[in-house]
């Protein structure tokens, strides 16, 4: 957390650290699966393939944008950081900064968290915590407050979308996974 | 379920106006039950922890100023209603219990965050579905699911 300044604490809706959490029915290797293969990442919130250079603390790497926003004269990279912690399938920390668009790219790298403990009965608890300090046009983006102009949900959105995924992928009896 | 299907030819997705692809791709809408948090049941925690005042003043609070403190959410609430420190964490409570307020710790203190995901899907479960912007998702997603395969 940051330290609140006067400014800060005036501003309606600051929410300098957002955390986001939702149960998802599958095993926690699935859901680490859906938020680290391409193949994954491409199916659901903003889509596009996420490319790790190695999955290991240190490693660059970019999250690509989908077709669907490059066919609109996206750039190439949607996302790009770095990793910075990897307990699989537990703990992913890794660095953040939303290249697409310079005002964003502006902004910086933020720290994005995603924390996934098992719970019974098959279910994953998936918690992202996105550290957005210093970043409030992400923190308004990525809360959904931009949805009405065309930017998509936010994180809440994304989630609600990979939970949608990751659940109906087996009740539709298709197995689930890209294949 | 209600039977909007017949709806749905006649609505037509706009083009995306922004760089991002929001075409419908829910399939919550079609399944009975929503399983907000895994427990089976249909969202019945959520919409019970937003059927009160102090709850819904509580997650305002929290939509305002996030991370907030118990101290610091007794201050908010005690300007609109008189509440004891034990009133506002039995309330708080409820929320936890719903997944709407997810706590963390930062160093000592225990900290609030208002986690919006649970009332997302309530929304894309039943407004949307009232809506009837989504009827297609479900063979969207078969078209998807088929052409990978």
């Amino acid at each position: 957390m940051s330290t609140m300044t006067d400014t800060d604490a005036q501003t309606a809706a600051t929410r300098t650290t957002q955390v986001y959490r939702v149960y998802i029915k599958a095993e926690p290797e699935r859901v680490w699966a859906a938020i680290t293969s391409p193949e994954w990442t491409d199916r659901y919130g903003y889509g596009g393939r996420i490319e790790f250079d190695r999955l290991e603390a240190g490693s660059p790497y970019r999250h690509y944008t989908s077709e669907a926003m490059r066919a609109m004269n996206a750039p190439d990279v949607a996302i790009d950081g770095e990793v910075v912690e990897v307990d699989e399938p537990r703990k992913l920390v890794m660095t953040w900064r939303m290249a697409m668009d310079d005002g964003l790219a502006a902004e910086g790298f933020t720290t994005l968290t995603y924390e996934l403990e098992p719970r019974p009965g098959g279910l994953t608890r998936l918690t992202v915590v996105h550290d957005l300090t210093g970043a409030p046009r992400l923190q308004l983006l990525l809360s959904g407050g931009m949805e009405d102009e065309g930017a998509g949900g936010g994180w809440a959105w994304v989630l609600s979308d990979l939970k949608s995924l990751l659940e109906s992928g087996s009740s539709l009896g298709g197995g689930g996974g890209p294949q | 379920m209600t039977d909007c299907s017949d709806r749905a030819t006649d609505w037509h997705p706009e083009p995306p106006t922004g760089w991002v692809d929001t075409a419908p791709r829910h399939v919550t809408n079609w399944s009975p039950i929503i399983d907000v948090m895994g427990r089976g049941d249909d969202g019945d925690r959520v919409f019970k922890a937003l059927a009160d005042p102090t709850r819904r003043l509580l997650l305002d609070l929290l939509f305002t100023q996030d991370g907030r403190t118990l101290t610091d959410l007794l201050a908010g609430v005690e300007a609109a209603v008189a509440m004891t420190r034990f009133g506002v964490m039995k309330h708080l409570r409820v929320l936890e219990d719903a997944d709407l307020v997810v706590t963390r710790r930062s160093g000592r203190e225990k900290r609030h965050f208002l986690n919006p995901v649970p009332i997302r899907l309530v929304h894309d479960r039943w407004i949307d579905k009232y809506t009837e912007r989504r009827v297609t998702a479900l063979a969207e997603l078969k078209n998807e699911l088929e052409a990978q395969a």
